[in-house]
């Protein structure tokens, strides 16, 4: 298994050909209170950067976007009630989609754990 | 962009983990560790502590400044007796709205308190309107505005005078030593006050506050979602220079008096909207299930025709739903009639709502 991040603040967790898809400790931090979730239906198929699913805080609504290429296996339906596990356990229970990878040469660039706190140390 | 200003809170923002934002030029904590929904259902259930020292604090002074500050404003002030306070709006020569302001009947002069975003704005229109009187702006004195059914409690403690404010009253007082100005309203709908302090003495009456084991502070995202749940306007929102006090169902700012005798800018716009109404109002709308439907939303009718758009709108804490302003045509503005917002590119079913969404609980 290997876990990977996005400049967007999406971590992907990849075991075989499946990636599982959700938004980091940091992103969760940033947006406050989560009170919506939308996440894509399970056999739509997502181009990489293609807006896969919706989170909203009490103050705005952000993308989350698809960070590889794939089709959509199963999506976390527990979010549509309990949208504030985004806000308990990030980067645990609250993953949103799952995805059967196209292209397992898109995972390349992208960072691990490491690169990803430094890239987040550099924002502030 | 020059650089985001300051409130005599501003340090103590910092040390509370206040997350800083820019708002209006001023650099305001959106919120606290605690997060949104802990502030907004604190106020709603104890009290709360902000900091709206951004916004503007101003004096009219003169022989008859009520008479004078009636033609900038449709609210009657003449009739305002000592003591007491009155919410209206400054009117553009179309009826639209300037901004929407707090007048204080201060004894021999007016206490005027006006949104940050407007301030200079503001202050520049009475000054030019206002030829036969002095004004005056504050600008070393804090603002805080303590909300939430424990408030007067709380300050009756440090100002026993300020438990006997019924709402929409004003008062100078003694406040734990320090000469406050302390008027018993806001922007939460709870029962709660504002407190005009020196800018010197106001971390250090906001600590006194924040003691109180029923206080906790609070930012402008709950700031935000406890007006919106209040059906109070938020002004560059849900109120502007397009929108007329009628449309905005603030007609019951403009007492008899003054509908009849205008003197007033954007008379002539205003009374015929009271008299014929006018095409649009602003009203409360929810949306069905859990996703909220945010400002700029369409609204279409029941027959897919686009009808308005909404002007605010977000999560209501207190409701655990998503509840939003908007203007509709005046044929669509009746409570329960079916809508339908737009929110990212699908319809979500909506109804018409009374306001307040959440009761107010004033001391009147």
């Amino acid at each position: 298994m290997a876990l990977y991040f996005t400049k967007d603040h999406e971590w992907l967790k990849v075991e075989g050909d499946i990636a599982t898809v959700g938004i980091s400790q940091h992103a969760q931090e940033q947006l406050g209170d989560v009170v919506f979730v939308e996440v894509p239906e399970a056999g739509k198929s997502l181009s990489k950067g293609d807006e896969a699913a919706v989170v909203e805080s009490v103050k705005a609504a952000s993308e989350v976007y698809a960070p590889v290429s794939g089709e959509v296996v199963e999506a976390n339906e527990a979010l549509a009630d309990q949208p504030g596990l985004v806000n308990e356990d990030a980067e645990g229970g609250a993953w949103f989609f799952k995805l059967r990878l196209a292209d397992k040469g898109e995972l390349e660039g992208l960072m691990d754990r490491d690169a990803y706190q430094a890239f987040v140390d550099s924002l502030d | 962009m020059s650089q985001p200003r300051r409130t005599p809170l501003y340090d103590l923002h910092r040390e509370l983990g206040g997350r800083m934002v820019d708002f209006a030029g001023w650099e305001m904590p959106v919120q606290y560790p605690a997060g949104i929904i802990a502030e907004h259902t604190h106020c709603r259930t104890k009290a709360a502590l902000f900091d709206v020292s951004h916004m503007g604090q101003v004096l009219v002074r003169g022989a008859e400044p009520a008479t004078a500050m009636e033609r900038l404003v449709p609210g009657a002030l003449q009739s305002l007796k000592p003591g007491q306070s009155r919410y209206t709006v400054f009117t553009n020569e179309e009826g639209g709205i300037l901004d929407d302001l707090i007048v204080s009947n201060a004894g021999d002069h007016l206490f005027v308190v006006v949104n940050a975003g407007c301030r200079e704005q503001d202050v520049a229109h009475m000054k030019a309107g206002l030829a036969d009187c002095e004004v005056e702006e504050l600008t070393d004195r804090g603002l805080l505005a303590l909300q939430g059914p424990a408030a007067a409690a709380v300050l009756g403690r440090l100002a026993p005078e300020a438990a006997s404010l019924r709402f929409m009253q004003s008062a100078l007082m003694d406040v734990g030593g320090v000469s406050c100005r302390v008027s018993r309203l806001g922007y939460t709908g709870e029962d709660g006050f504002e407190i005009s302090v020196p800018a010197d003495w106001a971390a250090k009456l906001a600590r006194t506050l924040l003691a109180a084991e029923e206080v906790e502070p609070a930012g402008l995202g709950a700031r935000d979602s406890l007006r919106l749940e209040a059906g109070l306007s938020l002004y560059g929102h849900d109120i502007d220079t397009t929108t007329t006090p009628v449309e905005a169902q603030l007609a019951w700012t403009i007492a008899k008096r003054r509908r009849e005798e205008g003197g007033f800018p954007g008379a002539a716009v205003i009374q015929r909207q009271l008299s014929q109404g006018p095409a649009r109002k602003l009203v409360g709308i929810l949306p069905e299930g859990r996703a909220p439907a945010r400002e700029g939303t369409e609204i279409r009718d029941g027959q897919g025709r686009s009808v308005g758009r909404l002007t605010s709108g977000g999560f209501a804490p207190s409701l655990g739903r998503p509840v939003a302003l908007g203007y509709v045509e005046t044929a669509c503005a009746e409570p329960d009639t079916a809508l339908e917002l737009i929110v990212r590119n699908k319809p979500v079913p909506a109804r018409v709502a009374a306001l307040p969404f959440v009761p107010h609980r004033y001391n009147r």
